[in-house]
């Protein structure tokens, strides 16, 4: 076979299975885009490549599946750098194909050039500079494979002009890229942990992304239910346990409620699942969990001992060491353990808003969680949001919650939001973001309208960078700098201009109808809902402290 | 200064340096020595970097051991740091010998 390196891109990812890429063309990946049109993969054409970057994840989170996206040399490279970062620190297996100049002016400072191979390799699993049209062969499928095996994560694939539009020549396509399964090591360890677990008095499990990652949630509830464990989640976590088991303890750490918090305090072992002790977790470190063992089951052999020395830990896939360790876990009443939790929980509640309006945010989330089915899928932005949903929203199943968790990325939501609805065309998506997140990726309403994707838009518009305004007022002396904003456009205006309906809660006459309607109604809607701009989001652990100090 | 030698067995095209050197490089670990050359028929190469022996080493050998052209570390905490000296014949037998 002959043909060009661009041909051969698009002949491996049809291969590897992708039907829809992202991405913006530009001069240095139009090879690409003209063997494009010789194929059955859709593309989606977003506004910025940030944007791409954040379909792309909302593609590859809701359906664990790597997916990928394209953008152009220079500038386009530099614009998605911010989603790479992202599904990195939230191990997301998204490709990213970068045009680059060609090979002859690399190093030049051609017109737009970027050093795009050292720009990502501190934010990607891995990343190839391809300096030939037969290279392609291998780092494409190479690529697949490396996205998701092991901990998943983002790969880079710079590919310069000429190596486009070079001509390759082989005999047979490679094997598309598979997951590499990695087994877990020793059976004597899985016996010393079960045997951890049976005899601890006060245990508790910690989960976080791992297990959406490999799909054991079933087995988590199982070896939960069967020994009466009580669970918490991480951030990246929520979804993972369902939220309506008297099991469920909520989300830990610095937004997590008080009786979680304080259960760690009690506890006497640990057993933390595909989590990797994250600062905002964990609080204070010496001070987490402090009178527990801790027993650590990770994919990646560099989380264990990273922050937290561990008592028994284990490298390897969830998929195999839950399917081994939950046969070994005894049945376990716990009474006076479950009975400590329940009454903590029942004790020191997340607080309850004082008014019955729905323009509260954790009525209006109680208001759309009750109008929402249970696969719907949630992604969320970054401040003040963002807690309240991970706070109040009932998560109970896997991958139903999109949100930036490590890298803390204001605009993920909406991108993301258009990403899963791509991914799942029968579901509905809700994004649930703020008015200054929003802002910053505002351009992808236009790609929303162009593909009519049933995604709705509620806009928590408190005037202002909340978390941060709530951080000046508790920390900084109540000198509200930079974080309340002079002027906000009109969201539903906008969202109207844009082609998509919109409206302003404070508007509407009745306004659960409002946003019934929001939820029901085929295609994309914008709900701007005013929001008091002194809520804050309680509890808060200051930063730095130990959990058990948590404020409000 | 308490010294470790950690020797690594890597893929030998350009690039893997940048990954190795910018990963000790965000643990704020300074590199006192680098010894590199290249092994048999050229497809892998051999490093040696000289540091500080502190409680980050074990994490940055883990972190290292992640790195998808790193086909293998071994932290020398019992080599003879003077080895920097004889740069030809380790490149040949490695600093175990």
């Amino acid at each position: 076979m002959k043909m060009t390196g661009a041909e051969l891109i698009i002949r491996l990812l049809e291969r590897q299975g992708i039907t829809t890429v992202t991405g913006i063309p530009g001069g240095a990946n139009l090879p690409v885009y003209r063997a494009l049109a010789d194929s059955h993969i859709e593309h989606v054409l977003a506004r910025h490549e940030q944007g791409a970057g954040f379909i792309s994840q909302g593609m590859a989170r809701t359906t664990g599946k790597p997916a990928v996206c394209f953008a152009t040399s220079g500038p386009g490279a530099a614009n998605v750098i911010t989603a790479i970062a992202d599904a990195k620190l939230d191990s997301v297996p998204v490709i990213v194909i970068t045009g680059q100049v060609a090979t002859g002016m690399m190093g030049t400072d051609a017109f737009q050039e970027v050093d795009t191979y050292g720009l990502t390799i501190p934010i990607t699993k891995h990343n190839f500079l391809v300096k030939s049209a037969d290279e392609l062969l291998s780092v494409i499928p190479e690529a697949f494979t490396i996205a998701q095996s092991g901990r998943p994560g983002p790969v880079v694939i710079d590919v310069p002009r000429d190596v486009q539009t070079g001509q390759v020549e082989f005999e047979q396509y490679p094997r598309p890229g598979q997951r590499n399964d990695i087994v877990y090591m020793g059976i004597e360890d899985i016996e010393k942990i079960a045997t951890k677990i049976n005899t601890s008095k006060k245990p508790l499990l910690y989960v976080g992304g791992g297990i959406g990652n490999s799909d054991t949630y079933g087995e988590l509830f199982a070896m939960a239910r069967k020994n009466n464990i009580p669970v918490t989640t991480t951030l990246m976590g929520l979804g993972a346990y369902p939220s309506y088991d008297p099991l469920f303890v909520g989300m830990l750490g610095m937004h997590g409620a008080r009786y979680t918090n304080y259960i760690l305090d009690e506890i006497d072992l640990l057993i933390a699942l595909g989590v990797r002790f994250d600062d905002r977790a964990t609080g204070k470190v010496m001070e987490f969990a402090p009178n527990a063992s801790i027993i650590h089951i990770d994919i990646d052999q560099a989380e264990i001992d990273k922050i937290r020395e561990t008592d028994l830990n284990m490298v390897g896939d969830l998929r195999h060491s839950m399917k081994k360790l939950v046969p070994l876990i005894e049945d376990n009443q716990r009474e006076s353990w479950v009975d400590y939790v329940t009454d903590m929980k029942a004790k020191h509640p997340y607080p309850e808003p004082e008014t019955d309006s729905v323009f509260h945010p954790v009525n209006l989330l109680k208001t759309i969680s009750s109008m929402a089915d249970y696969q719907t899928i949630i992604t969320t932005d970054v401040g003040q949001h963002q807690m309240w949903t991970a706070q109040y929203y009932p998560f109970n199943y896997p991958r139903t919650m999109l949100t930036s968790g490590g890298f803390g990325t204001m605009g993920f939501g909406l991108p993301a939001a258009i990403g899963a609805a791509i991914a799942n065309p029968e579901k509905r998506i809700i994004c649930i973001s703020g008015d200054g997140s929003f802002l910053m990726n505002i351009q992808e309403l236009a790609t929303l309208k162009d593909l009519e994707l049933n995604v709705t838009v509620i806009i928590m518009n408190n005037q202002a960078l909340g978390l941060v305004r709530q951080q000046q007022e508790m920390f900084y002396d109540k000198k509200y700098v930079a974080s309340r904003f002079i002027s906000n456009p009109d969201f539903a205006g906008i969202a109207e201009k844009f082609g998509i309906q919109g409206i302003n809660l404070a508007e509407e006459e009745n306004p659960m109808y409002a946003i019934a309607r929001s939820l029901s109604e085929p295609g994309p809607f914008v709900i701007d809902v005013p929001i008091g701009q002194s809520e804050n989001v309680y509890p808060m652990v200051p930063p730095g402290a130990a959990n058990r100090e948590m404020v409000g | 200064m308490n010294t470790i030698v950690i020797e690594l067995l890597v893929n030998n095209h350009p690039g893997v340096m940048s990954h190795i050197t910018g990963l000790i490089m965000r643990r704020a670990c300074n590199i006192e020595g680098i010894l590199c050359g290249t092994v048999g028929d050229g497809n892998t190469s051999r490093i040696y970097l000289l540091m500080e022996n502190d409680w980050r080493i074990p994490k940055i050998v883990k972190q290292l051991n992640n790195l998808y052209d790193v086909i293998e570390v071994i932290p020398r905490e019992d080599c003879d740091a003077a080895v920097f000296d004889r740069i030809p014949e380790m490149m040949e037998t490695g600093a175990g010998v």
